[in-house]
């Protein structure tokens, strides 16, 4: 038998830049009321959303995804060609082969890197963080990209007054590279297939081929049964995350939850009791729900306007359509 | 100790002022939880998950939409507490 020689990985992996890129389009409520019977007291009351963005024709996933990419090379201070992996999450890419990941990584410049999709729904940012963690580690890439990327606006029933206004576009990515200190904690992850039904699209798309449905494909989901999966199921994950890293809640300055709706961040919030030193992310406000890009440009917007700053320990959960979900501790770049 | 009717509309109340900051005093068998109490359908849950750990009772999703008064949900525990 031929002694094959293990690969050498970075001591710890970190977060060391983090990029956003939201569309120029804003879409205020009263642009939603156009299609629904509702108001835009009860979107804001249900939901917390005021406004969100939907990308044009030209803002297409692999163009959102190279704008917030660049922005989180040159944060993390690296250049494209070092970027060893590139894990795009989306749901919303429809384009089934080749993955994405493919194309942002050529036009980044990034060189020949391993690139590829994965599908995750809301979890996929804490999915993508964590393979990346393990690519580093273990030595299969020195930096690598993850991002999470969406054009929901393509999968909304703009007819359906339970979900019109809850979806929005957008980019967000970092960069994860080698640290000699711990800078990422233990993923807890995880799915539920049996509530495979909770959150899903409406028409799958092979239906295409016999009939063509009354209506383009779009996200649907269970409200309550969400609402009470997410608030108090995942509490737990929040905990079992921190008590993964060795903190408690008193240890945190940030929590980053998926900005699934405003209702679900505050309840949650109070199920953690969190202290009130910690800045809880509330850019589903203006941002509306982006699935796996939700995280990600939470982080950029805390970061940037100075809610949060380099160094913090934050606590990021997502989870969604599966249903699956991912939480960790971090030290935001 | 099973609760008796009378503890599960007080603790029903109590719950319900806690969440949704209704008076204790208005929530009443015949009141509509959505109708009446200003209580929607995510403070619902809440209410639920609340009442769950309270009662030691489960309340399926399913279930949930069935409890649209106080007196249903009253109803619901009593027959289903552990």
């Amino acid at each position: 038998m031929s002694k094959i020689r293990p690969s050498k990985g970075a001591p710890y992996a970190r977060i060391m830049g983090v990029g956003g890129y939201r569309p120029t389009r804003v879409v205020p409520n009263e642009v939603i009321l156009e299609t629904i019977d509702s108001s835009d007291e009860w979107i804001r009351s249900r939901s917390g959303i005021a406004t969100r963005h939907w990308a044009s024709d030209e803002e297409t996933v692999s163009a959102m995804s190279v704008e917030a990419a660049g922005k989180a090379i040159a944060d993390a201070g690296v250049r494209p060609e070092q970027i060893g992996g590139v894990i795009v999450s989306t749901v919303s890419h429809f384009k089934q082969t080749p993955a994405v990941a493919t194309e942002i990584a050529h036009k980044i410049g990034a060189g020949k890197p391993a690139a590829f999709d994965i599908s995750a729904g809301c979890a996929g940012f804490g999915y993508g963080l964590t393979l990346a963690k393990g690519m580093i580690v273990e030595g299969s890439a020195e930096y690598v990209l993850v991002i999470g990327v969406e054009r929901l606006s393509d999968l909304t029933d703009l007819e359906d007054r339970a979900t019109a206004f809850l979806f929005g576009d957008g980019a967000g990515a970092v960069v994860v590279g080698p640290s000699n200190e711990p800078a990422m904690g233990p993923t807890v992850w995880g799915s539920e297939g049996d509530k495979s039904d909770t959150i899903k699209q409406t028409v799958p798309w092979d239906e295409f081929h016999t009939e063509r449905p009354a209506k383009f494909p779009a996200i649907t989901q269970e409200g309550q049964a969400v609402f009470r999966w997410a608030v108090f199921e995942m509490a737990k994950i929040a905990q079992q995350a921190l008590e993964a890293a060795g903190i408690t809640a008193a240890d945190l300055d940030v929590f980053i939850p998926h900005q699934a709706n405003m209702r679900i961040i505050d309840s949650m919030v109070k199920t953690l009791k969190l202290p009130e030193h910690v800045t809880v992310a509330r850019d589903v406000e203006t941002t509306g729900n982006t699935s796996a890009a939700s995280i990600p440009l939470a982080m950029e917007r805390l970061l940037a306007t100075g809610q949060a700053k380099s160094g913090d320990t934050a606590l990021v959960i997502g989870f969604g359509a599966g249903l699956v979900y991912a939480a960790t501790v971090v030290t935001l770049p | 100790m099973a609760a008796t009717k009378e503890e599960i509309v007080t603790g029903l109340a109590e719950i319900v002022n806690e969440i949704a900051g209704i008076p204790v005093e208005d929530v009443q068998l015949d009141k509509s939880f959505t109708d009446d109490l200003d209580v929607d359908s995510l403070s619902m849950v809440e209410v639920v998950v609340a009442a769950e750990e309270r009662f030691d009772v489960k309340i399926p999703d399913d279930d949930v939409k069935n409890l649209k008064t106080v007196g249903d949900a009253a109803e619901y525990i009593l027959k289903n507490q552990g």
